[in-house]
């Protein structure tokens, strides 16, 4: 008898959602396709409770990532990168299947992974860099603080399926929010492998949700969604922005559209893209006199 | 209460024993169907009328009942037509708190009483415990059974204290909580329940929700059996509240459909039946707004509490 090869395993690829990966709630996936047109692999076509459940997810994670020191949430962020190191044979693989050259796939991943570092290092400065001390014509110290948004709705661009997710994600998670990320519809291979760094890189669990779907489908459930406080997409996607103003207008939710040009290349990267997910906060306090306050004080 | 002194029989706890495995898997039954659109909506809408709103924290204020009974006479008014919750539970002392802040409505004041949560005190201080709640003006009490008495085998005390408690009600509804998360098995379960609705009980509630394990579908199908084999041989009614553990609508709705299934259509009522909970109202709001509004809603546009 011959020697028999081995039977090839196939991953599933799964949806993320509160540190979980589970299957759609729907039951449904769709078909990935390599640059020929043959099928590589199945994803979770994600429906809107999927949604549902990544928003409630997130915004229970929102509170403890939230508190965290600044310190720490830049721990974390440096060990995805140190997590993602390792995986790289894995990712470029797959970017390799959709269609990447060598090249320009590890140029990609360690973009992504400078990037991680790169936002690993803010996490406990832009505070300090974007808070001031107001002057005022009373007794009191005035001051002005960046404090996070909550959860962020995320729709990631077309053609960087790991560099695009990593530029959303960084930046959101670095100003301690948790976000719901939509991965490339039609490559997004590396974006559910990037979830099981996630998983492994402490990171707790909600703070990042990653789903896979049909953008057409998701983006108004996403949208309208009233517990998500932002939305963020790249300036050169397709989903119709004016729908999406409209729809995230009634409940004031913020809207960003980020520059892709600009994002997806060397150096696309920087503390105000933090800062467009944060609010200011000011606070006053009045000034006492400590001495004549006497033994009250 | 005719003034005849019910007399404990032990006869009433010869029962088949309770079978675990089928409860379990029947109850697993009643989460499968699937209820959507304008049935969605009527069963929210029942939940909220069946919700007994609750605070009973021992950080309790005047202002904390106030805050509750606001909340129960206005759920949510950016939506028209939506009914009041059964009534407001509270601890004796806030009765009259409860009761002067829901004058002129429809909404009940239910009181905790007999030592509650544990029970562990003599009949003499949970009698006076029940009367200083009716006198407050409870329209209801809910009232605990002595476990330990129960797992000892006292039956018998059981029994007699509850029909005590009963009689000190007066004109209120006694609900007996069986705190199902002490009794160990569904058998007890069934046993505590058979005992409560010998001695009287208007209602049986699974537990005083300061006990991890409080209702659970299966706990609650038992309980539910458990009256449904009492009407039919004597043609009385007895209550149901499960409480504790139920804060999401979806779980509501199950249990609604249990009991649909389990006592029929008369039991669809606040008269019979009841959920013991805090946070269950604020998501069943937004799922009726969801229904209304078309998109999935924020907690931040809705009461805290």
């Amino acid at each position: 008898m011959t020697q028999q090869s081995r039977l090839a395993i196939w991953k599933t690829y799964k949806i993320y959602i509160g540190g979980q990966f589970p299957r759609t709630e729907s039951g449904r996936s769709y078909a990935i396709k390599n640059s020929a047109g043959k099928t590589i692999a199945n994803a979770c076509q994600s429906s809107r409770k999927d949604v549902r459940d990544a928003v409630s997810a997130a915004r229970s994670a929102w509170g403890g990532w939230n508190n965290r020191s600044g310190f720490n949430r830049g721990q974390i962020l440096y060990r995805i990168a140190e997590m993602l190191e390792g995986r790289k044979k894995q990712l470029k693989d797959e970017l390799m299947a959709q269609g990447y050259t060598a090249t320009v796939a590890t140029r990609e991943i360690n973009l992504s992974i400078d990037r991680l570092i790169y936002y690993a290092g803010w996490c406990d400065k832009y505070q300090a860099l974007f808070s001031s001390v107001n002057p005022v014509a009373s007794a009191h110290y005035n001051f002005s603080v960046p404090e996070s948004m909550g959860v962020v709705g995320m729709l990631a661009p077309t053609n960087a399926p790991l560099l695009g997710v990593i530029s959303l994600m960084a930046p959101c998670i670095a100003g301690g929010n948790t976000c719901l990320i939509l991965a490339d519809q039609e490559k997004p291979l590396a974006a559910v492998s990037f979830a099981e760094v996630l998983h492994s890189a402490d990171v707790p669990n909600g703070v990042v949700n990653i789903l896979t779907g049909y953008q057409q489908e998701l983006t108004d459930w996403i949208s309208t969604h009233m517990d998500i406080n932002a939305i963020v997409c790249f300036d050169q996607e397709k989903p119709d922005w004016q729908k999406i103003q409209e729809n995230g207008a009634g409940h004031v939710k913020r809207m960003f559209r980020w520059n892709t040009q600009q994002l997806l290349r060397a150096g696309g990267q920087s503390p105000y893209l933090i800062m467009d997910l944060q609010e200011i906060k000011t606070t006053w306090h009045p000034i006492q006199t400590i001495a004549g306050s006497g033994g009250a004080y | 209460m005719t003034g005849k002194k019910p007399v404990f029989n032990p006869q009433i706890l010869n029962h088949p024993p309770v079978e675990q495995t089928g409860v379990e898997e029947r109850s697993v039954r009643f989460t499968k169907r699937s209820i959507k659109g304008p049935s969605k909506m009527q069963g929210l809408e029942l939940v909220l009328s069946m919700i007994d709103l609750t605070t009973l924290e021992g950080k309790d204020t005047p202002g904390k009942v106030n805050q509750l009974c606001t909340k129960a006479k206005h759920l949510h008014d950016h939506i028209p037509g939506l009914p009041t919750v059964a009534a407001i539970c509270v601890y004796p002392s806030m009765v009259s708190v409860a009761k002067k802040a829901l004058e002129g409505t429809k909404i009940n004041v239910a009181s905790v009483a007999t030592a509650f949560p544990s029970g562990q005190s003599s009949l003499r201080i949970k009698l006076a415990d029940t009367r200083l709640a009716v006198e407050q003006g409870a329209d209801e009490v809910d009232m605990v059974i002595s476990r330990g008495k129960f797992h000892a085998g006292e039956y018998a005390y059981v029994f007699d204290e509850i029909a005590a408690v009963k009689a000190a009600c007066d004109k209120a509804r006694l609900k007996v909580i069986l705190e199902t998360g002490e009794l160990g098995t569904l058998d007890q379960v069934r046993k505590a329940s058979t005992i409560a609705i010998a001695a009287g009980a208007d209602f049986i509630k699974t537990s005083t929700g300061k006990i991890q394990s409080a209702a659970t579908l299966p706990v609650t199908l038992v309980m539910l059996e458990t009256i449904r084999d009492h009407f039919q041989k004597t043609g009385k009614k007895v209550g149901m509240k499960p409480a504790g553990g139920i804060s999401k609508s979806k779980l509501a709705l199950h249990y609604l459909v249990m009991v649909k299934e389990t006592l029929g259509d008369v039991w669809l009522d606040k008269h019979w039946f009841r959920f013991g909970a805090s946070s269950l109202a604020n998501d069943v709001l937004m799922q009726v707004a969801k229904e209304k509004a078309g998109n999935y809603q924020s907690p931040n546009y809705f009461s805290i509490d």
